[in-house]
């Protein structure tokens, strides 16, 4: 074994909060640009109507998490897992995609689904109980959540196969060529479905670009529980090429997704790019994060936040002034107003339903328990 | 009309291709089904006609075939995977049980899954261990799926075509001991002489009702003529649908009857004869005269291949089974 491979093995993992020197970064911490050889280009003809624009979701799905999660606290959802920290990382990935990209979110990729156009009631109807998912992912290209961490990694890997089948891979037709977005964890990093998926797509040059957002915690578990190595580092042992990009700036993820899905498009893929980014809150709310981390690491993290940091960059080049800013305020109230009614409003379907959608063609079970159900449920009328 | 004499084997090769001619959305993927056809050569040629993009070599890993599958089916193919061995399927599971049979539910109906999963199941050819196994139960116990298992060539060849045209996803159970069974049937039929979920009366009889699938049905055909010399006549059922299940043909058998065997390779603790029974009995409790008897593999797991004669049901089980049912 050479000397370097030696020392590539044994390359710390860096701290939390540092993403070493291969991240790729544009905005500082603190909201000051920074140049990149090679991912400036990508951001280089935003506007400043378009840097609002990412502004305003940022600060819109952060509102839509903070309800999810008073929504849980009064009784009005099961379950909410927050995306809190992590809104950089989704609407940069997510505006970098075309619309007839596909997306494959897991659970938490609320963000995802608002920039790509999604009610955002779709997101809480899974945690209110009233469905399992409930849209059509053909509505947005934005495919259903999926709980079994890291099973959409082969769904992501074999529909992609399936856009080269269809020849929308490589035509060098912009209108033609089309990529899909995986998005998972740093805790699915471990499932064997992640890893088969990166064989296959690799295997069959398929257009996918894995999009792992590292929140550096798998409910309680560090990364480090998961990896020696940087997880981007991944890839290459796959055959793929890996980058890893500051989830917390919003113009890094938008710059270095949109390379990625050319790269896809193009007939380059697969690619991993790998997040860097932390879960600001607890996993979901049923979780209790101050049994396993110290308030330290998420004070440190704090001074990263993506949405501070896009804000800095507009009011310090003179592109949104403080009137802006409350303008997104006052229309987060009043997103967030209509989220709770539509979310306290959702109809909960009656129980005869539950029979439907279970099969695409006629099943003989459905149907007969269909009827002993309806039936039991007239003896009471009867027996009044 | 085209009388041949094909093997199981070869009639769903060549129900395969077919269905790959009538739809350019049917792909096959599974380990080494290419080249080489496959370890059992049920895909043999078809990579040659049809070409890689249609019949994919997958990495080894089933749980990526499935999941794979199930991304293709999203983007509208007809997907058709090959798992090499019964006990290689768990591999799958979560993908099979979570996904391929949730998805439809998960979007209220937007999406469908309409792929098949292709599984030599069954023992009786002196493999080693996880080559034997008959898993069926895993998968009619989960909604969202629908299990068949043919155990001729000519149901070979229809039940396979049946399976990739529908709309929802179907595990497919291949006897694997019974591949190079021939049989002669008219191979350029129209159509199918039934549908892919109904069951077989394959024999009249009035003393007992011999119901099982796949592998044991031969093995009852055997047993029900040896009875016959004996003087019982013996109904038999292929039952060839395991989920949903085809109870109106067993019902009005064993109303006729009154006695019920139920024969599989399967352990019959909680097996489809458990299943069975407890409807057979809910909806025949007058006419039964014996309760329903079971006749499946021991229940521990699958032995070593030297003594699997001893655990499977042959010829003299499931009779000895037929006599107790008799005996009441």
């Amino acid at each position: 074994m050479s000397d370097k491979v030696v020392a590539e093995l044994h390359e710390p993992t860096p701290s939390v909060g540092d993403g070493g020197p291969d991240m790729i970064q544009l905005l500082t911490p603190e909201g000051q640009r920074v140049s990149h050889p090679d991912y400036d280009k990508y951001v280089a003809d935003l506007t400043a109507d378009e840097l609002r624009s990412f502004y305003r979701d940022l600060v819109l799905i952060r509102r839509l998490d903070a309800e999810g999660y008073a929504l849980q606290r009064q009784g009005e959802l099961g379950l909410w897992p927050s995306l809190l920290g992590q809104e950089a990382a989704q609407v940069g990935s997510g505006r970098a995609l075309k619309p007839h990209d596909f997306v494959f979110p897991t659970y938490r990729e609320h963000g995802v689904g608002f920039v790509r156009g999604m009610d955002p009631q779709s997101s809480l109807q899974l945690f209110r109980g009233v469905s399992q998912g409930g849209w059509d992912p053909a509505e947005h290209n934005f495919h259903l959540y999926t709980i079994v961490i890291g099973a959409q990694a082969l769904h992501a890997t074999g529909y992609a196969m399936g856009m080269r089948m269809d020849g929308n891979v490589g035509t060098g037709d912009p209108d033609r060529d089309t990529a899909v977005i995986c998005y998972f964890g740093d805790g699915a990093s471990s499932q064997g479905d992640v890893n088969e998926a990166f064989v296959y797509a690799a295997s069959f040059d398929a257009p996918v670009v894995f999009f792992c957002q590292n929140n550096q915690w798998a409910i309680s578990e560090p990364v480090e529980k998961q990896t020696r190595i940087p997880l981007f580092q991944r890839a290459r042992g796959f055959g793929f090429p890996g980058v890893r990009v500051d989830g917390n700036d919003i113009l890094a993820t938008y710059a270095v997704t949109q390379h990625c899905l050319d790269e896809a498009r193009n007939g380059n893929g697969p690619l991993l790019i790998e997040a860097y980014t932390y879960r600001m809150g607890a996993h979901t709310t049923a979780d209790d994060p101050t049994k396993y981390r110290v308030s330290a690491e998420v004070e440190e993290w704090k001074f990263r936040d993506p949405i501070l940091r896009l804000k800095s960059y507009l009011a310090h080049e003179g592109m949104a002034d403080e009137a802006y800013f409350t303008s997104v305020d006052e229309e987060a109230d009043r997103f967030a107003a209509e989220l709770r009614e539509g979310c306290v409003t959702m109809k909960t379907m009656p129980g005869e339903t539950m029979w439907d959608h279970i099969y695409a063609e006629e099943h003989p079970v459905m149907e007969a328990e269909r009827s002993a159900y309806l039936a039991y449920k007239a003896s009471f009328e009867e027996a009044n | 009309m085209a009388l041949e004499k094909v093997t199981l084997g070869k009639s769903i090769t060549n129900g395969l291709r077919k269905a790959m001619e009538a739809d350019p959305k049917v792909v096959l993927i599974g380990e080494d089904i290419g080249k080489l056809g496959g370890v059992f050569r049920i895909t043999e040629g078809l990579q040659k006609d049809f070409g890689e993009e249609r019949v994919i070599d997958s990495p080894l890993a089933e749980s990526g075939i499935v999941g794979t599958a199930v991304g293709m089916a999203l983007r509208g193919y007809r997907p058709v995977c090959e798992i090499q061995f019964d006990g290689f399927v768990y591999p799958a599971f979560d993908q099979i049980v979570s996904q391929v049979a949730k998805m439809r539910a998960r979007s209220l109906g937007a999406l469908k899954i309409p792929m098949v999963i292709r599984i030599p199941f069954g023992g009786g050819i002196g493999s080693p261990e996880h080559h034997s196994e008959s898993p069926e139960a895993y998968f009619a116990h989960t909604a969202g799926l629908r299990v068949v298992a043919c155990s001729n060539p000519e149901d070979a060849h229809w039940m396979i075509r049946q399976a990739v045209a529908c709309d929802d996803p179907v595990i497919f159970f291949e006897p694997k001991r019974r591949y190079h069974d021939r049989a002669e049937y008219d191979t350029a039929a129209a159509s199918a002489p039934r549908g892919l979920f109904e069951a077989n009366v394959i024999r009249q009889g009035t003393d007992v009702t011999l119901v099982g699938y796949g592998p044991v049905v031969k093995t009852m055909i055997e047993s029900a003529a040896a009875a016959e010399a004996e003087g019982t006549s013996i109904e038999v059922i292929d039952l060839r649908s395991l989920s949903p299940l085809p109870i109106d043909t067993i019902v009005s058998s064993v109303r006729k009857t009154g006695r019920l065997v139920v024969v599989h390779e399967a352990s019959s603790f909680l097996g489809m004869a458990s299943e069975i029974s407890a409807q057979v009995t809910e909806q025949c409790f007058y006419e039964l005269e014996a309760p329903v008897i079971r006749v499946g593999g021991a229940n521990i797991p699958y032995p070593p291949s030297r003594m699997e004669e001893e655990f499977l049901p042959d010829l003299d089980r499931i009779l000895d089974g037929v006599d107790r049912a008799l005996a009441y």
